[in-house]
């Protein structure tokens, strides 16, 4: 199994653990930000007269809609999130930045992510001087702390029994078609598993959007998680 | 003590063999019929006939060669969907599941012989039975109004040439003209779903015939989804459509098909067209085989089980089963729970917990899709509800798009899981 960087984090209030500690009073050190800033460079520009790239410019993204310029061609997968109602937030931004592909399934950012933490506070920071009202974003204010909630390798590593998966899979068919095309709702059969798990798991702690998936995952435990990683992923 | 266990063991192995036949060992195949290719009945069929590849001998009684899903039925009538679009075959159930289909009606149910008997004769045997009927109106419902009226106050609860026929007549009524819909008592079918359809009428008479008005008489105070219907009405069909509930009379209602009046509190109305849903019951072939209390057939959740004949199931919207609304969403979530039951009980095949889920949407006008959902779980007692969501109001133009195209897809999704 490939490495896939099994980290979800929720921003909540107050619980702050790890590097936020140092951090209390910004998300990051946005001096380091824009050296790291360079890694995203080659597609994205921001500041001052700064256009769209291979990716759209970044100025003013803190709390604006995803994928909300009409002039810059996205994904349909980042699409769908706009319609969705999601929001760039410090949350949402921190899940893309951690691995593009679990908060948006087909993203076209072709970017691996930046895994550790410390770096996604620091662009942010970075990013956050270019949007035009930080005092009105929320998660800027300096209590924000970071509470980082990981998937434990153990909850990646479950085995998940193929029986169970279709049987809990059934469930998941009246709206998901098994061997159809997208229609509505998106094909969910043959992916990597853990891209599967981290994406049901963002469903379950409502990172992703969507609220009929919110409820689909909100009583799936991690074994019948994997369960139907398992199933799903083996058919074509 | 060996000879006694031995004569008794061998006693009863042959009295079980003479009576019953049981479904195990050697016995022969263990043989599932269901009546109904509805909802319910496509979906149990197909995941029985699936999931045991062959070890269970599964007949599919329906009379209808094509199954017109009363899902989308409302959008066909408002203009979104062609009637060929809502019809569906048993072609593939037959040629890939292997399921043999029975193109009749069951007239009589032996629970002793564990036998159904078709219009045309034949007598099937099985060792279960799954009763998936659907609905059928409770007569005098309506004051003024039986089956025998329903060409010219069409119900259109069941999809096909009903739904043509309303569609027609909304289509044929004069400039100005009045649409009454008589709206049915708790429990129903799809309780979104005349609201859904009094958007879709205002839809066409809007675009048609814009001085038309709409009254519905509802004895009800409240209905699924009120206050986005209600919204939704004021945005694209501002005072077309008039609401009586109960408070002013919408439960004291009668109607006369030949003079084409409705009477409402006493108040007698010419209309042009008019939709009567009376109250609903579970199918007749339920209160056949003696399995019904009051109007529908108990079951319990963890199985579907009848509460009356364990070798019985009963889905969809036939059954009483607790928190879960009737809708074919929630008739293909049940079969999916009876089909692993009876293979289990059948073959041996392993059980899991049960569990449910529902998701209705509704168009109220173009690309305004609105929808309300919940997860159940099964107990002892019921089938209980776990957890829900509903559209908001006031949400923006490109959600309730976005919740139109994911009703889209769900309607592919759902079509294949019951015919394949
Ligand atoms: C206007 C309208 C809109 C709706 N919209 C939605 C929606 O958007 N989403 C949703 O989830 N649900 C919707 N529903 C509800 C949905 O159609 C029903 O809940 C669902 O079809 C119930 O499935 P069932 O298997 O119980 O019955 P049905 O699907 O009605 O199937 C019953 C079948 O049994 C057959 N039958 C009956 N008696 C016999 C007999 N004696 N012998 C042999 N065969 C028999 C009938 O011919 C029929 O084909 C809607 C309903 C209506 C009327
Ligand atoms: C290889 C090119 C590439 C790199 C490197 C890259 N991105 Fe992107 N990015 C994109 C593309 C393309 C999109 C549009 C995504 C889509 O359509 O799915 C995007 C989208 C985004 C968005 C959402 C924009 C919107 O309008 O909603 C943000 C935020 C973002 N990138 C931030 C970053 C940051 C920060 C980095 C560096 C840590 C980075 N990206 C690295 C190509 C890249
Ligand atoms: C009521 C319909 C419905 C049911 C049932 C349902 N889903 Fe979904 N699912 C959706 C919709 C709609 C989306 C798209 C959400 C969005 O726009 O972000 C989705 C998205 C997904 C995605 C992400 C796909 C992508 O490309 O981004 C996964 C994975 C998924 N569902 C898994 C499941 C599993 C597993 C089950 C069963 C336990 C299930 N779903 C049950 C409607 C449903």
């Amino acid at each position: 199994m490939r490495f896939w960087g099994g980290t979800l984090i929720v921003w909540g209030a107050l619980t702050g653990v790890a590097w936020a500690d140092e951090t209390a009073v910004q998300i990051g050190d946005a001096a380091r930000g824009e050296q790291l800033f360079e890694q995203c460079a080659a597609c994205h520009q921001v500041g001052e007269g700064a256009e769209h790239g291979i990716g759209p410019h970044l100025n003013g993204i803190f709390d604006r809609k995803v994928a909300q310029f009409e002039d810059f061609s996205y994904s349909e997968g980042i699409t769908r999130a706009r319609r969705d109602g999601m929001v760039w937030d410090l949350e949402h931004l921190d899940a893309y930045l951690n691995n593009p592909k679990v908060l948006v399934s087909g993203t076209n950012m072709e970017f691996a992510g930046l895994k550790d933490p410390q770096d996604r506070g620091d662009v942010l920071a970075y990013l956050r001087q270019f949007s035009a009202s930080p005092q009105d974003i929320p998660e800027a204010a300096p209590t924000a702390l970071a509470e980082e909630f990981e998937l434990p390798p153990e909850i990646l590593a479950i085995v998940g029994d193929p029986d169970y998966g279709e049987y809990l899979s059934t469930e998941c068919t009246t709206c998901h078609q098994v061997d159809g095309e997208y229609d509505g709702i998106p094909v969910i059969t043959g992916w990597y598993e853990e891209d599967f798990v981290l994406a049901m798991h963002a469903y379950k702690e409502k990172i992703r959007p969507h609220p009929v998936m919110h409820m689909m995952a909100a009583r799936l435990s991690d074994e019948e998680i994997a369960a139907l990683a398992a199933y799903f992923g083996a058919l074509e | 003590m060996t000879v006694n266990r031995r004569t008794f063991l061998g006693a009863s192995v042959a009295a079980a063999a003479t009576l019953q036949a049981p479904a195990v060992l050697g016995a022969g195949k263990p043989r599932v019929v269901v009546v109904g290719g509805g909802a319910g009945g496509a979906t149990a069929a197909r995941y029985i006939a699936k999931g045991s590849k062959g070890e269970i001998d599964v007949t599919l009684v329906e009379p209808s060669r094509s199954y017109y899903t009363c899902f989308f039925s409302n959008l066909y009538i408002g203009g979104f969907r062609e009637l060929s679009s809502i019809a569906h075959s048993y072609g593939t159930l037959a040629s890939q599941y292997g399921i043999n289909v029975v193109h009749d009606w069951a007239v009589g149910i032996d629970r002793d012989a564990r036998t159904v008997t078709l219009a045309g004769g034949a007598v099937l045997p099985y060792d279960r039975l799954i009763l998936s009927p659907g609905i059928d109106f409770v007569e005098g419902a309506v004051e003024g109004w039986d089956v025998s009226a329903q060409n010219k106050m069409p119900h259109a609860y069941k999809a096909g040439s009903q739904s043509e026929l309303l569609k027609a007549q909304i289509e044929a009524m004069p400039e100005g003209g009045t649409f009454a819909m008589i709206a049915p008592p708790n429990p129903f079918r799809c309780p979104p779903g005349p609201y859904e359809r009094i958007s879709m009428v205002a839809h066409v008479l809007k675009e048609k015939n814009p001085t038309a008005k709409i009254i519905v008489a509802d004895p009800k105070p409240k209905f699924s989804k009120m206050a986005l219907f209600q919204e939704g009405w004021g945005n694209h069909y501002d005072g077309m459509i008039d609401w009586i509930g109960p408070d002013f009379g919408g439960d004291v209602v009668s109607v006369n098909p030949d003079a084409m009046t409705v009477t409402i509190d006493g108040e007698e109305t010419k209309v042009d067209a008019c939709n009567v849903i009376p109250a609903m019951k579970a199918g007749r072939i339920c209160e056949m085989a003696g399995i019904t209390e009051g109007n529908w057939a108990p079951v319990d959740g963890r199985t579907m089980q009848s509460r009356m004949d364990e070798n019985i199931h009963v889905l969809g919207d036939a059954c009483a089963q607790g928190d879960m609304p009737k809708s074919g969403f929630s008739a293909n979530s049940q079969a999916k729970v009876a089909a692993m039951a009876v293979r289990a009980a059948l073959t041996g095949s392993k059980m899991f917990p049960a569990k449910f889920s529902n998701t209705c949407w509704s168009l109220i006008g173009t690309d305004d899709g609105v929808k309300v959902g919940a997860t159940y779980e099964a107990t002892e007692e019921k089938i209980a509800k776990v957890d829900g969501f509903i559209s908001q109001t006031g949400e923006n133009a490109e959600l309730r798009q976005a919740t139109y195209e994911e009703s889209i897809g769900w309607y592919a999704g759902i079509t294949s899981d019951m015919f394949g």
